[in-house]
């Protein structure tokens, strides 16, 4: 052998290539959908401890392992109670079809969960398909009116989101259908920026007054989140409770969005699993774990990283990517469409270009017609179904009547980042990082 | 007259009376008295009456109004009228930041100057400013018509999608995409029509102004404008 073969660089790979000459041939960074997809330290580097002779299980089928959750109790005099502790994350019609929205209600309800809306305001049909329906309160204030305000089940107050946390949102020309722009009071066909920054209050001291503007509109009835891009967990939680939240949503950086810079995606924010514990340690620190209800999300996938968001503290999970995955998005019948748009199952991420052979992150009518919201509604149901299951069936081999018995110390950690990370001891020590040994 | 003072009683009373209020109500005139800066005074009302706060007011004052008309006899803080839907604001002294933020309709009207940021993200709204107004004024504005009789900061009409912007003062400097356009037969018509509804249409000649409105150059993401974004 006269030649070593090719030798790729581990700095130079063939996908940073492809990066550094997609941006020579067009001058403007790369936006796309979806969250991190860089391999990040996650819930797949955590196990449960299950019983053993010091702690005994639940039946599997015969004992009850309870499963729902009451969110809003701190302030709002309706606060809502989900049969499940997973949510349905905000998602902008705009971004989504209305097919896919009213598919999300339509599973959710079926659930007894709750449903979010998205940059863009509130339709009529998720409206109507959604018995519990969160309204996302934005710095666009695209769609934003006191009237479906009123109509909501909760308010969720969006700082920020795990994806980007410091941007705004984008939405590209492709997608501002006459309807699209019709709601957000833009021109048709623009590529559309969201505003970063609320317009109207900046700071902590400001948001408890907005808080308290939001309340007195929707005379007090109403539970209001407070939402964060996963980047300072402790404070941003802290904040929010001192700001008067009933409820924090902590987004991380796996977390989707319809449209972002991919240098933003990668490079900005925390995985979820280095924020949930010191969020935890925030409302423990303040008395307030369990009174102010935390909700976690970004990567969300099976119902063992249920388990294990809840086991770190968390009182529910929030879904997004995998609740779309569950309507058909990648989904491989599609490969030769995918083909043509230069991806495959499985990677497609070109949300924002409009084109989904799926028909979810679409406004074509052509498209959207593809995704019957009754069918996609029940794989979604099917698919939370599936999550719940899951959960209990580990709380219960953890000897767990609920699935917010689970804790800590049912958990360890295979990596010693994770660990770090988690707060839990690495698996086969009683060693957790950043404590003395003991 | 229904009369709330708010020494006796508190911010929620005030709230919740005027939220009790139908479309159909007779009790159409209400005072406030001593505000003494109270936040979220008569926000969310939706109903056709007015509401008279003798005083100042803080933030958020007739925040999401629909219908109403709210006069503060003071100043007025953060966010006054803040995506207002319907009605009539007038503020008789001057108002703080945001005024008029995100506003989709109605009238707001300061008789005295507002802070920086006045008519920010406003959707449909008309706001009128007989002082000056601050830095920053009717960014990423998207709809509606802002008229100042007075000057306008720095960074006017920053990234502005349609509102139109009047001004009759001096200008610091112009936001990016920004920029002054020639005032058509169209434009006088709609600032004449504003000028009207604000009660000053004898007193002010549209042909004082100048007017501003959006390049559209930054409507779509392009890479000779980047030095813009």
């Amino acid at each position: 052998m006269s030649r070593t073969l090719p030798r790729f660089s581990a700095t130079f790979d063939p996908y940073t290539i492809s990066q550094i000459q997609r941006a020579a041939a067009t001058g403007i960074y790369d936006i796309r959908g979806a969250g991190a997809k860089r391999k990040l330290p996650h819930f797949d580097d955590l196990l449960f401890l299950g019983a053993s002779i010091s702690r005994y299980p639940l039946e599997g089928y015969r004992e009850k392992c309870g499963t729902n959750v009451v969110l809003g109790a701190r302030f709002a005099k309706k606060p809502i109670e989900l049969k499940i502790p997973i949510t349905l994350a905000g998602m902008s019609f705009g971004a989504l079809s209305a097919n896919a929205k009213e598919a999300l209600g339509l599973a959710a309800t079926a659930m007894g969960t709750s449903t979010t809306t998205g940059d863009g305001g509130m339709t009529s049909e998720e409206r109507q398909s959604s018995k519990t329906l969160v309204y996302q309160y934005l710095p666009s204030r695209y769609g934003m009116n006191p009237d479906d305000l009123r109509k909501a089940d909760a308010i969720e107050v969006v700082i920020g989101q795990g994806a980007k946390p410091g941007g705004g949102g984008m939405l590209l020309g492709q997608k501002i259908t006459p309807r699209v722009a019709r709601m957000r009071v833009l021109p048709e066909g623009i590529d559309q920026r969201s505003a970063c920054r609320h317009p109207d209050w900046t700071g902590p001291d400001d948001l408890e007054i907005k808080i308290g503007e939001l309340r007195e509109i929707t005379d007090w009835e109403k539970p209001i989140y407070v939402k964060v891009g996963a980047s300072r967990p402790y404070y941003d939680t802290a904040l929010a409770v001192k700001s008067g939240a009933d409820v924090v949503v902590l987004d991380g950086m796996q977390g989707g969005t319809a449209a972002t810079q991919e240098v933003f995606i990668e490079n900005v924010g925390l995985p979820i699993l280095a924020a949930i514990r010191p969020a935890v340690q925030a409302l423990q620190d303040l008395d307030m774990h369990r009174k102010v209800q935390l909700i976690v999300s970004g990567g969300i996938r099976t119902g063992a990283d249920v388990a294990k968001a809840l086991a770190l503290g968390a009182d529910a999970v929030a879904i997004g990517t995998a609740a779309l995955i569950a309507l058909g998005d990648n989904d491989p019948r599609h490969a030769a469409e995918y083909a043509e748009l230069g991806t495959e199952p499985g990677a497609y991420d070109d949300w924002h270009e409009g084109n989904d052979p799926a028909g979810i992150t679409t406004q074509r009518p052509e498209l959207t017609a593809r995704l019957d919201p009754e069918t996609a509604g029940r794989r979604l149901r099917n698919y939370l179904s599936v999550l719940t299951l899951e959960a209990q069936t580990i709380a219960r081999a953890c000897g767990k009547s609920h699935v917010h018995n689970l804790e800590p110390e049912d958990l360890v950690a295979l990596t010693v980042e994770a660990a770090a990370m988690a707060g839990v001891p690495l698996a086969g020590t009683n060693w957790i990082p950043g404590t003395p040994l003991g | 007259m229904p009369e709330v003072d708010l020494r006796q009683q508190t911010v929620r009373d005030l709230n919740e009376a005027l939220h009790r209020l139908s479309r159909q109500t007779n009790e159409t005139d209400w005072q406030v008295l001593h505000p003494n800066g109270q936040h979220s005074l008569a926000v969310g009302i939706d109903a056709p009456v007015t509401v008279r706060i003798k005083g100042h007011v803080g933030y958020y004052c007739a925040g999401m109004n629909k219908d109403a008309t709210v006069i503060i006899d003071g100043n007025a803080g953060v966010g006054c009228a803040e995506n207002m839907m319907s009605g009539r604001v007038h503020v008789k002294g001057d108002v703080s930041q945001a005024a008029g933020a995100t506003a989709q309709g109605g009238l707001l009207i300061v008789d005295g100057n507002a802070s920086a940021r006045c008519g920010i993200s406003m959707k449909g709204a008309d706001i009128v400013v007989k002082g000056n107004i601050g830095p920053m004024s009717a960014f990423m504005a998207q709809a509606g018509n802002l008229v100042v009789l007075g000057d306008a900061g720095e960074a006017l009409g920053d990234s502005l999608y349609e509102t139109r912007i009047f001004v009759r003062g001096a200008v610091k400097s112009l936001g990016a995409d920004c920029v002054e356009k020639p005032m058509g037969e169209e434009e006088k018509a709609i600032l004449s029509q504003v000028l009207e509804l604000a009660g000053i249409a004898d007193d002010v000649r549209p042909e004082a102004f100048r007017f501003y409105g959006s390049a559209r150059r930054l409507y779509h993401f392009n890479v000779d404008h980047a030095e813009e974004y």
